[in-house]
């Protein structure tokens, strides 16, 4: 019987990069292919041509032993094809049951939307998966969890056989990937072929029934859980051997440098995020703050760095109070900051690279003379950083826009360690990075605590945090939680405190530690 | 600590109102330094409440009003409520908002009425006639940026609009056939500012900029050329008043709403079919999920450029409608650069109105309130000049904007070129 | 062993060097003609289209075309003449007649007689003087797009300069020239400086979009500009017309009448130079592009988006407020209720074309100074209304906003510019 899906020789280039190079796939019918890579691996190119959203340069697509061309989505969802994105694709003011319709609406009278009509048919879909949702709740409103079901209902509305679930697992607590597994095995179990794509090792060998390894655009290999190790796949992945852990010395925590009383943010719409956060941050070690995105982390760190004003609360730095004062103001104290969204907020991109290694140090000598810029000293301290942090550019004059990801993020590294700082906050350092990169950066970070500096991490990647943290706080819903050494610190408690679960009843579900030996997402 | 939590939320929100309070107190400052302080104890001030030909079933008695101790009251409320948000602060503002600025709106018009007698369904009518045009670029705002298409050419399209409909209107000695070439011609326009801001992925405001100077010129250099040569070409006459039958006869309201041209009664159909579109069936389904996320709709299957081809374009054609009031709906000649920032004012009332037709047709009324200010009060010879009374309109807008943006949340995607890759 | 080592760090010291040189090193540049290919092929496109408009409202040779198949001849040449005749009115308006130039040579050879020379010097003149405020105010638009702010009020700061110099101008007495004179322009640059201010401050405080403000702003200027000539500012008479300044307040002129070119030019040039060094040399410069380029990153690195939208907007009215002064100070040396310019909305386009740099900017308003200035004459001698010009700078602005069409109509392949300036951020937030 032919495979439900066959790809053969499928290749895209954007300018400057092939994406994908020659990369041929089966998926039977019926299983789970794992498609594993890092980031940049080109999985994502892959998924959005087979479901029409980008054109291949060569290639053919069999569906079902028959070939097909795929020129937009539309396309995709006759044949069965259904995506579940890694950013959802969910419009956050329609309810569940709009968003599901959106794009084959119920109608009656043939001019009129039939709102009841779809919600009755999302609730049956909820009720055959057991997907749990109500048809008139707002997006905005649901948390991560559920909206990735609200998005995997949306596919099977669509009566689509052919899943393919983008980096599902990137929002979700250990215990939400939990239930996303026993999910995505029910569909298996009706019939339904799956595509898991994931750059998570754990999660491979844990879901898996074949897994098709990608690097650098290329399908380095197919096996099997049963056949593979973590070592050996992680080897296939990148194309070396990767240390799993990063390696670092005993923290020797001095004076403490950040000190947060109380604080309370409320966000530009009004509604409160950071709701009484207190804790400190010593010199010389990483505190990590763990937490499923959206539960205030980022307005936490915008107040800190005086983004964001605070409604209420103190935040000092080396004993200064800092609560009210300008993003200048505190740079000038010695905070560097690496903002969580280096495009955003880190750098100007159509600036040249050298502006931006100067973009917060451009005023003061000896870049500047009273209001006069020092080009050429500006140009020299950019060479210097650049070549010192590895920054790979053909000069310093290219606008860092043209920078690769990894590139731009070093550039914002080396801007933010290379002032004489006292405090470093770090937010989704390595987000999408490739592992080289990663890394590189999180040496950087460990280097810096071992000079003395206090770090702030956040991150939703319980990984980068028990990997780099001294201490780990857990943040849910505008609070921290929990505050723990990352030496008593053990993933599963830590996911039932980033799920709203209190303290108390994390530390006894730590007691029966049978739940950890079977966590399969583990 | 969930307890300490609420309670500090709570001072939170009390502090953020601090200002609110202190501004409602100014209003009620401000109503007593220049109104109350000028007015004579003994006069009063007459509100009519009727057509001045009696066309409603019945006639309604005027209302008479003692001018200073209205003025009292009014002042009386807006410090209350002042010092209510002070001392304890309302859960939401808006309503005491709308409050302390009718007060203050009803405040000046007791005053510049005093010892006299005010038409106020006068008034009102010509409020809802000079919203006309107002109403109508917003509507073709929101339907352009419920799209996430920013269309700030309404003003190039209604001068077009109005250009179109004069000319045209007199060659064929046709209204109707005016009014659709002003559709037609303001639609044209609407799809180069498509095409410039959609596959060009021209900045929304540089392309709508661009449409504005063009518009001008060209309506100005066709009316050097041709209206002011030829008069015959710049008289096209204008659709009269239809009183609607039985409406029309409601007192207060009839006279108000339903005794006006046949653009008006199409605004407010406009308004009911926009709004039961917009909400009620795929196109708008589909118009508000580009608007709000273009990619999520993309990837099921909504195509995105011809949705917002489609929107813009229509909103050209209602803009070409609002154009063609300004010449074959009121004053029946065009004059260069006659739309005078209607345009621009239609969209502070969509943002206003919070991009909804509903909303933005009662902003609109506010801002035909305040553009009819000056018309009416000359009558009254109010000591103030006729041109800060013109102002008011501008004025308005301003403080519309400076106050509702930032609580007003448009369209996610609004601006935004839409990028497939 | 030392040895060896030494040479090591010698090597690695030496790649160092090498890296860092050529991390220095600088990439030719585009060449200029890439850099002028655009914004050139955009005016001859757009002066193209206008002769089509300009032939196709022409009423005697519209009539021609409905015998268009009995004499094809006939209606052409009519519109060949028709453009001609509108386009050398153009060139004679802003350049002036060479047979005139001639002329004028002999006659002062002959006879001394500097009249001449000054009558075929006149339309040069005239352009020269109507470029002065164009340079202002391009610098004005230029300076917000810097800062991404789209300030369309230019116009109505024009106003507010020229009535806060025009009043210096006549009511302070007494004073010299060297004085009196700058005392009437900065207080006309500062007054429009704080007027456009308003919308920097709005903007920066509750998000509201300067377009919008600026453009209700322009409308409130022209009234409170109405008020003040039908009132407070009107000399004695019938017409709305402010008293003249004293000779004090004059811009120096150089030549006789009817020759208006006056020192207002140089003032132009200098400030276009000081606009450059501000906006391309200086800490306050590079804090106003970054905000310009995005205004997260920039708050960011700490630089205070508030105060450099409001500075870049003070800036940008008090420029557009110089146009205003110029014209009081230079050329009518009075002003009068009429005096709508125009400039403030060419100056959209001037900058557009200019591409915000202030050299850009000047040649691109010496191009429209002449357009300009040849347009009066155009519209005397060919009958085509001034309005022309506004229908060129449109499509001037399209050309140069959407490069994609240019390319395709002639062929081209142009360099793709990195990073527009984005003014469309939605409705504030």
């Amino acid at each position: 019987m032919a495979p439900v899906l066959e790809l053969r020789g499928i290749t895209k280039a954007f300018p400057g990069v092939l994406a994908n190079d020659h990369i041929d796939l089966t998926l039977e019918e019926g299983e789970i292919l794992a498609l594993l890579g890092e980031n940049g691996a080109g999985k994502t190119t892959l998924m959005n041509i087979l479901y029409g959203l980008y054109q291949p340069d060569a290639g053919e697509i069999f569906v079902r032993g028959k070939k097909v061309e795929i020129h937009q989505p539309n396309d995709a969802i006759r044949l069965g094809i259904g995506m579940v994105h890694q950013h959802f694709m969910l419009v956050p003011v329609f309810t569940v049951t709009e968003n599901v319709m959106l794009g084959v609406e119920s109608m009656r009278y043939g001019l009129f939307l039939d709102r009841r009509k779809a919600a009755d048919k999302v609730r049956e879909i909820s009720k055959q998966y057991k997907l749990e949702v109500n048809p008139d709740d707002y997006i905005k409103d649901l948390p991560v969890g559920v909206q990735q079901r609200v998005e995997i209902i949306k596919v099977l509305y669509r009566k689509a056989d052919i899943l393919i679930l983008d980096e599902p697992t990137a929002v979700l607590t250990p215990q939400e990937v939990e239930e996303l597994f026993k999910i995505i095995r029910s569909l298996k179990a009706q019939g339904k072929s799956i595509i898991f794509i994931t750059h998570k090792l754990k999660e491979v060998m844990a879901i898996a029934d074949r897994i098709t390894v990608l690097r650098q655009g290329r399908a380095v290999g197919t096996t099997t859980p049963a056949e593979a190790t973590m070592e050996k796949l992680a080897q296939m992945m990148v194309g070396r051997e990767v240390e799993l852990v990063v390696r670092k010395k005993e923290a020797k925590p001095g004076d403490v440098v950040l000190d947060v009383e109380n604080l309370h943010v409320v966000d530009h719409r009004g509604t409160p995020t950071v709701r009484g956060v207190t804790f400190n941050v010593r010199a010389g070690e990483v505190l990590g703050v763990a937490g499923v995105q959206g539960n205030g982390q980022t307005e936490l760190v915008r107040a800190l760095t005086g983004l964001m004003r605070p409604e209420m609360g103190r935040i000092r730095i080396n004993g200064v109070d800092i609560t009210n004062a300008s993003p200048r103001e505190i740079l000038e104290q010695g905070v560097a900051h690496v903002p969580e969204d280096r495009q955003k907020d880190g750098l100007i991109l159509k600036y040249p690279v050298h502006d931006n290694l100067v973009l917060n140090t451009y005023y003061v000598p000896p870049f500047a003379k009273g209001l006069n810029l020092q080009f050429q000293k500006i140009y020299e301290a950019a060479a210097e950083r650049a070549y010192e942090f590895d920054i790979r550019t053909p000069n310093i004059y290219v606008p860092v826009s043209t920078l690769s990801g990894g590139n731009q993020q070093k550039t914002i590294v080396a801007r933010e360690f290379s002032r004489p700082i006292r405090l470093l906050i770090a937010s989704q350092p390595t987000r999408g990075l490739d592992v080289g990169s990663i890394e590189y950066i999180h040496q950087r970070i460990v280097q810096k605590r071992d000079e003395g500096c206090a770090v702030l991490l956040v991150s939703p990647e319980l990984d980068e945090i028990l990997a780099l943290s001294d201490r780990i706080a857990v943040m849910y819903r505008g609070q921290f939680v929990a505050i723990l050494p990352a030496a008593e610190a053990t993933r599963q408690q830590l996911g039932l405190l980033m799920a709203g679960v209190t303290a108390a009843e994390a530390m006894a579900a730590e007691e029966a530690p049978a739940a950890v030996e079977e966590n399969p997402a583990l | 600590m969930a307890v300490a939590a609420r309670n500090a939320e709570l001072t939170i929100a009390r502090r953020r109102h601090v200002g609110t309070g202190v501004f409602f107190l100014l209003v009620a400052l401000l109503i007593l330094a220049f109104f109350v302080r000028t007015t004579a104890p003994d006069l009063t001030t007459t509100f009519g409440l009727n057509p001045a030909r009696l066309t409603t079933a019945l006639k309604l008695p005027d209302l008479v009003l003692p001018s200073l101790p209205s003025l009292w009251f009014l002042t009386v409320v807006c410090a209350f409520l002042g010092g209510w948000q002070l001392a304890k602060g309302f859960r939401s503002t808006g309503w005491a908002l709308g409050v302390v600025a009718f007060a203050f709106v009803a405040a000046f018009l007791i005053w510049a009425a005093r010892g006299k007698s005010m038409n106020l369904v006068g008034m009102l009518s010509s409020s809802v006639l000079r919203s006309i045009p107002i109403a109508l670029a917003a509507f073709c705002g929101i339907l352009c940026e419920r799209a996430a298409v920013i269309n700030i050419a309404i003003e190039g399209m209604m001068l077009t609009g109005a250009f179109m409909a004069a000319w045209i209107g007199s060659i064929t000695h046709s209204l109707w056939i005016g009014l659709l070439a002003a559709m037609l011609a303001s639609g044209l326009l609407a799809a180069i500012l498509a095409v410039l801001s959609i596959k060009f992925k021209v900045d929304q405001i540089v392309s709508g900029t661009v449409i504005n100077i063009f518009a001008t010129g060209l309506t100005s250099y066709l009316s050097a050329k041709f209206l002011q040569v030829y008069q015959n070409l710049n008289n096209p006459g204008i659709f009269k008043p239809i009183p609607l039958p039985l409406l029309s006869r409601i007192p207060l309201i009839g006279p108000v709403f339903f005794e006006h041209n046949i653009i008006v009664y199409i605004t407010f159909l406009l308004l009911i079919l926009i709004h039961v579109m917009l909400f009620y069936t795929r196109w708008g389904l589909r118009t508000r999920a580009v608007g709000e996320h273009p990619k999520a709709a993309d990837t099921l299957g909504v195509n995105v450029f011809r949705t917002r081809y489609i929107n813009v374009i229509m909103g050209g054609l209602v803009a070409g409608i609002g154009g063609a009031f300004f010449t074959i709906g009121s004053v029946g000649r065009f004059d260069e650069v006659m739309t005078a920032g209607k345009g621009f004012i239609g969209l502070a009332a969509m943002i206003f109105g919070k991009w909804t037709p509903l909303g933005a047709f009662g902003s609109s009324i506010i801002f035909g309130f305040a553009d009819s200010l000056q018309t009416k009060l000359q009558i009254l010879q109010v000591p103030i000049p006729s041109e800060f009374l013109l102002m008011a309109p501008y004025l308005v807008t301003m403080i519309v904007l400076a106050g509702v943006i930032g609580r007003a949340v448009p369209p996610a995607a609004d601006g935004q070129p839409y990028e497939k890759q | 062993m030392s040895e060896q080592k030494e040479r090591a760090l010698q090597n690695s010291q030496d790649t160092r060097a090498q890296a860092l040189a050529r991390l220095l090193l600088r990439p030719a540049r585009g060449s200029l003609w890439q850099a002028i290919l655009l914004p050139v092929l955009a005016v001859f496109t757009a002066l193209i289209i206008g002769a089509l408009v300009i032939v196709f409202t022409d009423v005697q040779v519209l009539n021609l075309y409905k015998d268009f198949f009995a004499a094809p001849g006939k209606a052409l040449a009519a519109s060949w003449k028709s453009i001609a005749s509108a386009y050398s009115a153009l060139f004679k308006g802003s350049i002036g007649n060479p047979a005139e130039f001639a002329n004028a040579f002999s006659v002062l050879r002959e006879t001394g007689d500097t009249a001449p020379l000054r009558q075929a010097f006149w339309p040069i003149s005239e352009s020269l003087v109507t470029s002065v405020p164009y340079i202002f105010a391009g610098l004005a638009v230029a300076l917000g797009f810097q800062c991404g702010l789209f300030n369309i009020g230019a116009e109505g700061q024009i106003f507010i300069g020229a009535l806060a110099s025009v009043y210096v101008g006549y009511s302070v007495k007494g004073l010299p020239q060297y004085i009196h004179l700058p005392l009437a322009f900065f207080t006309g640059a500062a007054a429009a400086g704080l007027w456009a201010a308003v919308a920097g401050l709005l903007k920066a405080k509750t998000g509201a979009h300067e377009v919008i403000n600026t453009i209700m702003m322009n409308y409130i200027a022209f009234l409170l500009s109405d008020w003040l000539l039908n009132g407070p500012m009107k000399r004695p008479g019938w017409s709305p017309i402010s008293p003249a300044i004293q000779d004090s307040a004059w811009l120096p002129k150089f030549f006789p009448d009817p020759l208006r070119f006056h020192a207002g030019f140089f003032v132009a040039l200098a400030i276009a130079a000081l606009v450059y060094w501000l906006l391309f040399k200086t800490t306050i410069g590079f804090e106003i592009r970054s905000v310009g380029a995005n205004p997260d990153a920039a708050r960011y690195a700490g630089i205070s988006v508030t105060r450099n939208f409001i500075l870049a907007m003070f800036l940008s009215g008090a420029l557009a407020g110089m146009a205003g002064a110029n014209e009081v100070l230079g050329v009518n040396h009075q002003l009068a209720s009429a005096f709508s310019s125009g400039y403030g909305f060419d100056s959209i386009a001037l900058a557009l074309l200019g591409k915000s740099h202030p050299v850009g900017v000047v040649l691109a308003a010496l191009l429209f100074g002449t357009l300009r200035s040849g347009a009066t004459r155009m519209q005397s001698l060919a009958g085509v209304p001034i309005d022309i010009i506004s229908i060129l700078q449109a499509l001037v602005i399209i050309f140069i906003a959407a490069p994609a069409i240019i390319r395709w109509l002639y062929r081209l392949r142009l360099e793709r510019e990195v990073g527009e300036t984005v003014f469309t951020r939605g409705w504030g937030q």
